[in-house]
């Protein structure tokens, strides 16, 4: 269906140049409208996350749709003091004076989702985009197109569409969007995909935020309570789509004498969560497309990791699913150590001294998260200070996303900007500074004709030296 | 430095967290030719304050400030981590090959569209430091000759116009253009003397290339006429005096391009705030600026005209302010500098969340049953109450 980009686009500035998106009110109400999509669909979206993704009830309604409520819902209660402007302080340079910075949206902005988690990825930069009083398209992901359908129906009929529109389809209509001039665009996805975002942004000098991925390494130490770090490993792994997330542990690292414990700790719960025959599993989400699954599959295959499966490796073409598995000792060569897993699949690769897990993960790109199990100290501070990622969790897997107050974004190859919590407003807002004087406090020595009396004045007043000002003065 | 602690809810309990500033890694610093000593310092400032390693292209249209920085910073710094590279297009267009951890770009909007997309090969975050045409309103309710000696120092006092936030074009009502112009001329005098030309006190052009486009602009059939003081000339010494022009068209060439040099062009209104329109029927400069004591037209000036930044009765000097972002929006720029801004801006904010192994929340994991989603929603949801439901109920 061919879409009238340029007169959608002509809308979208009418309707922000009418400062409509701007008001509180405005952005109050569609961010009640999207709740309301949240409270009264619940069981559409589900329904649609079990259609592309195969994604257990649990995840759909605590992963996708909780974490959308629970974004909007602050965005609700904080918004009038995020739009309030932050005073700054002044100097004498200017004196008398004052300085504030004030957050204004930047105007039309796109957002392009991804398919993993379709629903929250592609609501929560919205609603980022909303609160700082932008008019904003989404693109969802065609990867997960019943979830984009519904998104289609319920944002066409509960949001204000003259600033709000969803725009479905896959390249041609993703490469038609992004030769239009944006304020701010919102890419979720690949590293691949984000650089061809990133050439046409340059083309209209339009900022972006990507949020990439990478291969997000899980440190394990010894001396920890082993039974609750594999637990959570599985959580953030298998328990979070299967593994198809862009903060899911991808490898693990830890110590070759920690190894075969490790490995036995991880059947074991496996066992406890998803039975003895995990292919028939209601709690795990199916692998996306058979694309994804032959990737998946070829990995599983090279004949470098062939032999290293220590659990798991059944799959199930028909269905699209792969069982949990584990590998162990890969060579830093073979496929799965060499792009982002995203899939079920989990190398452990085994160093002799935990310290140089830490050379290993700093020796490729940075990713987007990164982890550590211990209850040393030492090797925490370590590990923070000389680990780069988008973030990074001691003792857990995932859960920084779930806090507001702490960014969410990569790093290098992962990514560039942020969001979640404020980060989001200020991620489609323009802090604008803006001084104020009066025309009192005018100081002659500013001006020409220039003499070494002013310079001298001059230097120290911008050193604020009080003294040298006095001296100046007197002087002159 | 110091990493800064951040709050921590129900959801993660118990766990600490923080957002520790870490280096980006190596840095490309590219200048410019009108400020080029600080131009060149204060990116690099930012990036060895934030623990990067640098390198810094300076200008080849100020060639003399580029080998003096290049002397000096080869002198003074630990040249295995802050280098200076000359040169021109070949060199910039090297240095753009390479992956860096951050660029930082100031110069123009034709070069800011390449630094973009070459960074865009290699996933490199910028900072574009750009310009536009910075208008200033004067209102009829301001004091007529602080504000004209403000614009002057803004205008020609600022390396002879050719700064990035230098005030472009004034815009006023019809009745007080000709007071407004009285004022300039003035001021003018009392700085510059009657042969403006001769004073010590005016930068020149910077070359023979930007005076001839400024003569153009000056020549230009649709504002010849309307020169109304100045428009002298010297092009042995690249100099063009303070010139003036009271109601030039909309669609001239000096209003169609930043102009970056001594032409003050004066746009009339019948109202003063039918100026908002004119500016904002344009694009986004990297400065506004508003002369008056209306505080109701104020308010209305910050809240309704987008640029990089705003000053009120005064010009320029908010990019001096070191508490306030310095940078643009739209063409006229992307992120910000300064003060501290400028450590911020060569650093990564990783966030850090701790936690032990305590606080086990069993509903997080498989076997999935409605009992522990109950639960997990109360608990994203805040909501104690419910949390505690769900707890008994199960």
């Amino acid at each position: 269906m061919a879409l009238d980009m340029e007169g959608m686009m002509k809308e979208l500035r009418g309707t922000y140049a009418s400062g409509k998106p701007k008001s509180y009110e405005w952005r109050v109400s569609q961010l009640r409208a999207l709740l309301k999509i949240a409270d009264h669909h619940e069981k559409e979206i589900a329904e649609a996350l079990r259609c592309d993704l195969n994604k257990p009830d649990h995840e759909s309604f605590v992963y996708e749709i909780a974490s959308m409520k629970s974004s909007c819902q602050l965005a609700l209660k904080q918004l009038k003091g995020w739009m309030k402007p932050e005073k700054v302080k002044t100097s004498l340079t200017t004196f008398p004076s004052s300085g504030e910075i004030v957050s204004e949206p930047l105007g039309v902005t796109l957002v392009i989702s991804a398919w993993n988690f379709p629903f929250l990825l592609s609501l929560d930069p919205v609603i980022g985009a909303i609160a700082a009083g932008n008019a904003v398209v989404l693109k969802p992901s065609e990867i997960a197109p019943a979830t984009s359908a519904v998104l289609s129906k319920l944002l066409g009929e509960y949001m204000d569409t003259s600033a709000v529109k969803v725009v479905e389809g896959a390249v041609p209509e993703t490469t038609a969007l992004l030769e239009q001039k944006w304020d701010k665009i919102f890419y979720t996805g690949n590293g691949k995909v984000g650089r061809i975002v990133l050439t046409a942004a340059a083309k209209h000098l339009t900022p972006v935020v990507l949020e990439l991925g990478g291969k997000s390494p899980v440190v394990v130490d010894k001396n920890i309570n082993l039974k609750v770090a594999v637990r959570r490993i599985i959580g953030g792994k298998w328990g979070c789509n299967n593994g198809q997330a862009c903060v899911s542990p991808d490898y693990l690292i830890t110590t070759k004498d920690n190894a075969s414990q490790l490995v036995n700790a991880l059947k074991s719960e496996l066992e406890a969560f998803y039975g003895k025959d995990p292919l028939k599993s209601e709690d795990l989400s199916r692998i996306v497309n058979s694309n994804h699954f032959n990737r998946l599959k070829n990995l599983l295959d090279d004949e470098k990791v062939s032999g290293k499966i220590v659990h798991g490796g059944q799959r199930d073409k028909t269905n699209l699913k792969i069982a949990p598995t584990i590998m162990l000792d890969v060579p830093g060569d073979s496929l799965v150590m060499n792009e982002e897993i995203f899939g079920p699949l989990l190398p452990i690769l085994t160093v002799y001294k935990v310290e140089d897990s830490i050379d290993l993960i700093n020796a490729r790109e940075k990713p987007l998260a990164a982890y550590l199990f211990t209850n040393d100290k030492r090797l925490k501070e370590q590990f923070i200070r000389n680990v780069s990622a988008g973030g990074l969790v001691v003792n857990d897997t995932i859960l920084h996303l779930a806090e507001h107050s702490l960014p969410f974004g990569g790093v290098g190859e992962s990514g560039m900007g942020a969001y979640h919590g404020k980060f989001s407003f200020d991620a489609f807002s323009h802090k604008k500074a803006v001084l104020q004087r009066s025309f009192a406090g005018d100081v002659p020595a500013r001006y020409p004709p220039y003499t070494s009396g002013k310079l001298k004045f001059l230097k120290a007043l911008l050193n604020g030296d009080l003294v040298g000002l006095i001296r100046a003065l007197i002087g002159w | 430095m110091t990493p800064e602690k951040a709050k921590t809810s129900l959801i993660t309990f118990p766990s600490s967290a923080e957002l520790v500033s870490e280096p980006l890694g190596v840095i490309l610093v590219i200048s410019t030719w009108n400020y080029p000593f600080v131009l060149s310092f204060e990116a690099v400032i930012g990036a060895i304050a934030a623990g990067n390693t640098v390198v810094l292209k300076p200008s080849e249209i100020a060639p003399a400030t580029s080998s003096l920085l290049s002397k000096l910073i080869g002198e003074y710094m630990d040249s295995s981590a802050v280098k200076v590279v000359e040169g021109a297009v070949p060199e910039t267009t090297a240095l753009l090959e390479q992956k860096w951890d951050k660029i930082i770009y100031t110069g123009s909007e034709k070069v800011g569209r390449i630094v973009a997309a070459a960074a865009a090969k290699h996933l490199t975050p910028v900072i574009l430091e750009l310009g536009g045409k910075c208008p200033v309103i004067v209102d009829t309710k301001a004091n007529l000759e602080v504000t004209a000696r403000r614009l002057i120092l803004g205008k020609w006092g600022s390396n002879s116009g050719q700064t990035c936030v230098s005030p472009d074009y004034i815009l006023t009502t019809k009745e007080f253009a000709p007071k407004l112009v009285d004022a300039l001329v003035r001021e003018l005098k009392k700085f510059y003397g009657k042969e403006p030309l001769e004073s010590p006190d005016l930068s020149r052009i910077i070359n023979s290339s930007h005076f001839n486009r400024l003569t153009k602009l000056m020549d230009d059939e649709k504002v010849s006429g309307k020169i109304v003081h100045g428009g002298q000339r010297d092009k042995t010494t690249l100099k063009i005096a303070p010139t003036i022009l009271l109601d030039v068209p909309e669609d001239s060439l000096i209003m169609n391009e930043e102009i970056f040099g001594p032409l003050f062009p004066i746009i009339t209104v019948d109202k003063i705030e039918d100026s908002f329109n004119v500016i904002n029927a344009r694009e986004k400069p990297l400065a506004a600026y508003l002369f008056t004591n209306d505080e109701m037209l104020k308010g209305e000036f910050v809240e309704s005209v987008s640029a990089g930044g705003l000053s009120i009765n005064e010009t320029t000097l908010h990019s001096a302010t070191l508490t306030l972002p310095f940078g643009g929006v739209g063409e006229s720029g992307m992120g910000s500098y300064h003060g501290k801004y400028s450590f911020d801006a060569f650093s990564h904010k990783k966030p850090v969340l701790r936690r032990s192994f305590a606080g086990e929340v069993a509903a997080r994991y498989p076997p999935y049953t409605p009992e522990k989603q109950r639960f997990l929603k109360a608990f994203l949801d805040g909501n104690i109450i419910d949390v505690f439901r769900a707890l008994f109920g199960w």
